[in-house]
């Protein structure tokens, strides 16, 4: 870390690389003394070209390429992908395959969830919680290695349905996993409220009201810490959330402490209807018949990611490649509030703010659009060319 | 006294590979990958596979590192950075690349942004291939390394024991 004058105050360059996050990204703060008085993002270092490369691959191919827009939540990207495509081409998978689909939404919630607390916990200096965390995480590992064969790009999703099954087996392996993953989750709820040197870490810090929730764009279980009624599985239920209602968890606080309770508390409703699909999983097949080539038209596929909505906009021209896919990830959205809310607070706050989005710098760098206007803090729009 | 002098330089020589051996710094940087190899590199901190256990360590700061563990196809962008935190690590240094886009660009290979693999920017030592890696093979990857790195005389006795 370098510290270069200016007339402001202090600039401090944070990244790409650094301790904080596993992941690129470049933060320019600018400090009075110990506080933020403003804050630069620089992103793109994980730009990649995927919706380029999208472009000259097969329907089929690229199933497996945009399960790797993101590592942590692979499985949502090809879900989307594939309610999208499916749409297009007027197929519609089996219940069966649905199910498991969202079956397996709701594992990849849970990994995601607790991966997100240990990193968090980590920011804050609370290393133990990091480790037991990341300790108990390994149990829905394993459940979706059983699953899958691989621990974290599962490849559950095809075109038109999945590609496993579940058997007794499993589901007894699973049931007992969860069972613990219950209590442990208790356990983290009771440590993040109660906790007198983790409440000062998060109490009252980035403090975002329902309004400034919703003028920033926010998404997810960001938002839904402000109040807000944003979650793409209880708004528009897509596949089988349609059988298997959800029910949305919010806090009215919208400080850190409310993105920690309210993700803890989205591990027990992902536990609960697990459990439920278990109960009343359909039969039948596991897959549908896909044509090769998809018939021409543009769709809109969103889903909810475990960082919020994730937005998929496919066009086809009736060959076997997509003309255009753009993806929008839940990141970008949540970005800027980071940059607004860390102004005023301490600069040891800045790392706990930003992770309080969960963020993911992966999803993140996607190629677009900025308008400079200075009414509208930024409007994001499509690529050009 | 020129040989007295020798057996201390020996000594100290013998020392310092001894505990660069048994307590390597590990740095880690993204150079563009999808997460995948990072949360597994992250895994083997922690309690089930718990690395620090053999005295490896994660550090923030290239200067303090022996090992640059590294990830992704390398990204127009993330180049200049890569060169960079290599030039500030300190000699003797080890560059494990990690993940098929860390080896040959993986499914990213011909995406316009990337240049590859690791390998196309710096030199690498050692190659751990997966879609992620799982963190044994990891694990494995970095003491397979380590252990060439003895000195013949030792790996011998090793293989004797």
């Amino acid at each position: 870390m370098e510290k270069t004058e200016h007339k402001k105050g202090f600039t401090i360059p944070i990244g790409p690389q650094h301790p904080a996050l596993k992941e690129p990204g470049h933060f320019r703060i600018t400090v009075d003394g110990e506080i933020v008085t403003d804050v630069d993002v620089r992103l793109g270092y994980a730009h990649r070209g995927i919706e380029k490369a999208a472009e000259a691959r097969s329907w089929v191919q690229n199933l497996y390429l945009f399960e790797r827009v993101c590592g942590i939540c692979s499985h949502i990207h090809a879900m989307a992908y594939c309610l999208g495509v499916e749409r297009l081409a007027g197929v519609e998978a089996p219940p069966r395959a649905q199910a498991i689909r969202v079956l397996v939404a709701e594992l990849e919630r849970i990994h995601s969830h607790l991966l997100w607390l240990g990193v968090a916990a980590h920011e804050a200096g609370f290393d133990t919680l990091f480790m037991y965390s990341w300790r108990d995480r390994e149990t829905i590992m394993d459940v979706l290695e059983r699953f899958s064969g691989n621990r974290v790009n599962y490849s559950a999703n095809i075109l038109g349905g999945v590609k496993y099954d579940l058997d007794d087996e499993f589901v007894q392996f699973m049931c007992e996993g969860l069972d613990y993953l219950e209590t442990r989750s208790e356990y983290y709820l009771e440590v993040v409220t109660t906790d007198a040197m983790f409440l000062q870490r998060t109490q009252n810090i980035g403090v975002m009201t329902r309004s400034q929730a919703e003028l920033l764009g926010t998404v997810g279980p960001t938002a839904r810490a402000s109040n807000v009624h944003r979650d793409i599985r209880y708004e528009a239920p897509y596949s089988a959330y349609k059988q298997f209602p959800i029910s949305i968890v919010l806090d009215q606080r919208g400080d850190l402490e409310a993105r920690f309770v309210v993700r803890i508390k989205e591990l027990f409703e992902s536990y609960r209807l697990i459990r439920r699909i278990l109960e009343e999983l359909p039969e039948g097949d596991l897959a549908a018949r896909m044509p090769r080539k998809i018939a021409e038209g543009e769709t809109v596929s969103r889903v909810e990611a475990p960082r919020g909505e994730l937005f998929y906009f496919i066009k086809s021209n009736g060959s076997d490649t997509p003309e255009r896919v753009r993806v929008r990830t839940p990141t970008i959205c949540n970005m800027m509030s980071v940059v607004k809310l860390a102004i005023g607070h301490q600069l040891a706050d800045v790392p706990m703010i930003l992770a309080g989005i969960d963020p993911c710098f992966s999803c993140n760098d996607r190629m677009f659009r900025v308008h400079l206007d200075q009414s509208v803090y930024a409007n994001v729009g499509p690529l050009k060319g | 006294m020129d040989g007295s002098r020798n057996h201390v330089i020996r000594t100290l020589e013998t020392v310092k590979r001894w505990g660069r051996l048994n307590s390597p710094w590990a740095l880690h940087f993204n150079t563009g990958s999808c997460n995948g190899c990072d949360i597994e590199i992250l895994a083997t901190l922690t309690p089930r596979y718990d690395v620090e256990r053999f005295g490896i360590k994660l550090q923030g700061s290239p200067r303090h590192a022996d090992v640059l563990l590294c990830t992704g196809p390398v990204t127009r962008q993330a180049h200049d950075r890569l060169l960079r935190i290599y030039a500030q690590m300190h000699e003797p240094k080890y560059v494990v690349a990690i993940g098929s886009c860390a080896l040959s660009g993986g499914v990213f290979a011909d995406c316009y942004n990337t240049l590859g693999g690791i390998d196309q920017v710096i030199p690498v030592d050692a190659y751990i291939p997966g879609c992620p890696p799982r963190p044994e093979a990891i694990i494995d990857g970095i003491v397979k390394l380590l252990s060439s790195l003895q000195p013949v005389e030792l790996q011998m006795e090793k293989e004797t024991v």
